[in-house]
């Protein structure tokens, strides 16, 4: 499978969690920022493009909907994927309504994560290629 | 506790005394005093009337005595004095005299004499031969000599029969006689024998000496001394009537009322006994008695009756707090440690993922070439394999607790608990075969559709089945029994299985997170837990019932909607 390099941001208030996965993800080739607070990715997400965000619920301060929420206004076409630490359906269905790309519990398989961000990653890519062809039109 | 046992309860038994206590206080305070007021009232005015009544008697009689005694000593002064008066000392002139008086006036008298002032009797008319007595020794005659007219007492006299005599000084020639008649006792004692009262009432004459003057009706011969006693209270108020009770020699209660006569030689007494006197009252009396008697055993009784069955119901009352009590300190319970659990969960679930994702990092690392020539390149992978399996096992526990006290709602829809019961057999016949487990079912069809969480209800049941066969793994087989059925407002699903039971000390924790009886690492001690708090939640509930050596059935009892029942 070709591996499209894209930035892809972790947001989780557990830094050995993160380091892990970053060291992880960035052998799979993907190009990895980390965020250890909703306000923190914020920040991230204004300085820099970033493609997909993976979130966790459950953080102190800004919790992972919250974060949602605000991912959304500053940028709608990034992806964002959810990370919860238990079935909670409640929250996933709410992070799927508000927009979310998918949803996924902890301890996660770094493969389905890899996939998923793959995923999430192909479908901004068609959605911006969309809106591309549209401007053309219209202008 | 069954009812019989409250009543043993201390707290029961004088919560009863008290009630009873105050029931017949307040009912019994008033009837007392109403009645009592009422008959005290009674008392006293029919005292006063019997008082008045006596009091009247007498009065009359007095007034009737008094007169007759008056009337004939005039009669005897008149003839005293008349013009012929000096015929006196003749008999014929008496005799005639007599028959005179005996036409003309009265028949009560008897005879007439005329006696000397030397006591002798000089002329005599009468029945008696009585003519030249000698009387100068005689009591009346001592005292008629004294006085200008004399009435005597009654006495026997010469002739041996009662009488008494009515005597006038008179002075003539010189000399001083005394005319004497006497009056016929009889006649006299009809006066006084007329008069009865009641049944027992009756009238009598007695001198200062307490000597009866009339003759007694009854063969009753009162004492002297209660007589005597009336005497001298009476002498007291010369003029007035007075009522005196005092008692017989009998023990009889009386009633006297007397009055004086014959300027206060005399005394006229009037007795009734008292038990006959106020012979209404005492019936009025005895009336109210029963009444009250028999209200108040009525009282007592409906007190006793109303406080115990009222004890009863609050005794139950009581109960059904208490279990309510419990209930909800169970729930509090449940929820609490469901809370800690969850925290502790997610505590755990973080550092186990960096564990599995740190193992997941040396596992990518051994695929770099350097390590592919390794000696222990596959012992490390399977280590690496097992610290993921066990996360792996770590992630199940937690999220099973997380999502017992997280109150997981997957989707709500409609469902038909018949088809999830049959979903659940088919995930569990696996298990059950292989343990030599039979299920059979018994479900009713056409059971009501409910609003339910599918996986929810799955989870339940798939529960309930699991620990059926693994109940009788240890046993060797046997065989679980579903039936499903509703009836107005529930659905209700019993799973019966005939395995080895769960003991008492054990079965009031089942429920309770984390209790287990399965071997370390085999069971979470949780499924039971997550299983009543869906049905709860539901608004339904779970039982289970269990006898050693014949088996558990655990109970679900799930109430329909209403909106469901039309």
């Amino acid at each position: 499978m070709e591996v499209k390099n894209f930035n892809v941001l972790l947001v989780d208030d557990e830094l050995e969690f993160l380091e892990t996965l970053v060291k992880r993800l960035t052998k799979r080739g993907l190009n990895i920022s980390t965020a250890k607070s909703g306000e923190d990715a914020l920040k991230i997400i204004r300085g820099k493009g970033i493609d997909v965000a993976v979130l966790d619920v459950r953080m102190p301060g800004m919790d992972g909907i919250q974060t949602l929420r605000e991912v959304k206004k500053i940028d709608p076409l990034m992806e964002v994927i959810m990370l919860t630490g238990h079935a909670s359906v409640e929250v996933a269905i709410e992070g799927m309504e508000l927009g979310a790309f998918d949803y996924l519990m902890k301890p996660a398989d770094i493969d389905e994560l890899f996939y998923k961000l793959q995923d999430a990653f192909k479908k901004k890519t068609i959605q911006q290629e969309k809106i591309e062809k549209l401007e053309e039109i219209i202008s | 506790m069954t009812s019989g046992s409250h009543k043993k309860d201390p707290y029961y038994k004088s919560l009863t005394r008290k009630m009873i206590l105050t029931v017949i206080i307040v009912s019994f305070t008033p009837m007392i005093l109403v009645s009592g007021a009422i008959l005290y009232q009674f008392h006293v005015s029919y005292h006063e009337k019997v008082a008045a009544h006596l009091e009247e008697l007498v009065q009359k009689h007095k007034q009737n005595i008094d007169y007759f005694l008056n009337e004939k000593l005039s009669d005897i002064r008149f003839l005293s004095q008349c013009p012929q008066c000096e015929n006196l000392n003749q008999e014929s002139f008496l005799e005639q005299q007599l028959a005179t008086l005996q036409q003309e006036l009265d028949p009560v008298f008897v005879d007439l004499g005329l006696v000397n002032a030397k006591g002798r009797q000089i002329a005599y008319a009468g029945p008696f031969k009585l003519g030249e007595a000698q009387y100068s020794e005689a009591e009346w005659f001592k005292k008629a000599i004294k006085s200008q007219y004399f009435i005597s007492d009654v006495f026997l006299g010469l002739r041996g029969l009662p009488h008494f005599i009515v005597a006038v000084r008179k002075r003539f020639h010189g000399e001083t006689w005394i005319l004497r008649a006497t009056i016929d006792f009889m006649a006299f004692n009809n006066l006084v024998e007329n008069v009865r009262i009641g049944k027992t009432g009756f009238a009598f004459i007695l001198n200062r000496q307490g000597e009866f003057q009339t003759k007694l009706l009854r063969e009753v011969m009162p004492s002297k001394s209660t007589y005597m006693e009336l005497l001298k209270n009476v002498s007291k108020s010369q003029d007035k009537i007075c009522i005196v009770e005092a008692v017989d020699d009998y023990g009889k209660k009386n009633i006297y009322a007397s009055a004086f006569l014959k300027n206060g030689d005399w005394m006229l007494v009037c007795q009734q006994n008292k038990s006959d006197a106020f012979s209404d009252l005492y019936r009025a009396k005895k009336i109210a008695g029963l009444i009250f008697l028999l209200g108040g055993l009525g009282i007592i009784t409906m007190a006793i009756l109303l406080s115990r069955r009222m004890v009863i119901h609050i005794a139950l009352a009581d109960r059904e707090k208490d279990m309510m009590n419990l209930q909800v300190i169970e729930t509090g319970k449940l929820a609490t440690v469901g809370e800690l659990a969850a925290g502790i969960a997610h505590e755990i679930n973080n550092p186990v993922a960096i564990m599995v994702e740190e193992a997941g990092w040396v596992q990518d690392l051994l695929e770099e070439e350097e390590f592919q020539e390794g000696e222990n390149l596959e012992e490390f992978q399977r280590a690496l394999k097992q610290i993921n399996t066990q996360g792996k096992r770590c992630k199940e526990i937690t999220h099973k607790l997380l999502s017992f006290a997280r109150k997981t709602d997957s989707r709500i829809q409609v469902v038909q608990m018949n088809d999830l019961i049959d979903d659940a057999i088919g995930l569990a016949e696996q298990s059950a075969r292989y343990s030599k487990v039979v299920i059979n079912t018994n479900l009713e069809e056409n059971l009501p559709f409910i609003q339910a969480s599918q996986t929810e209800m799955q989870q339940v049941f798939l529960n309930l089945i699991n620990n059926a066969v693994d109940a009788m793994d240890n046993k060797g087989g046997g065989t679980i029994d579903i039936t499903s059925r509703s009836d107005e407002d529930n659905i209700l699903i019993d799973f019966a299985d005939n395995g080895p039971g769960i003991h008492r000390n054990n079965l009031a924790r089942i429920f309770d997170p984390f209790f287990t009886t399965k071997p370390v690492g085999k069971g979470t001690g949780l499924g039971l837990s997550i299983c009543y708090g869906i049905i709860k939640k539901m608004g339904g509930e779970i039982d289970v019932k269990s006898v050693i050596d014949e088996g558990t059935t655990f109970s679900i009892r799930i109430p329909i909607p209403e909106d469901q029942l039309d």
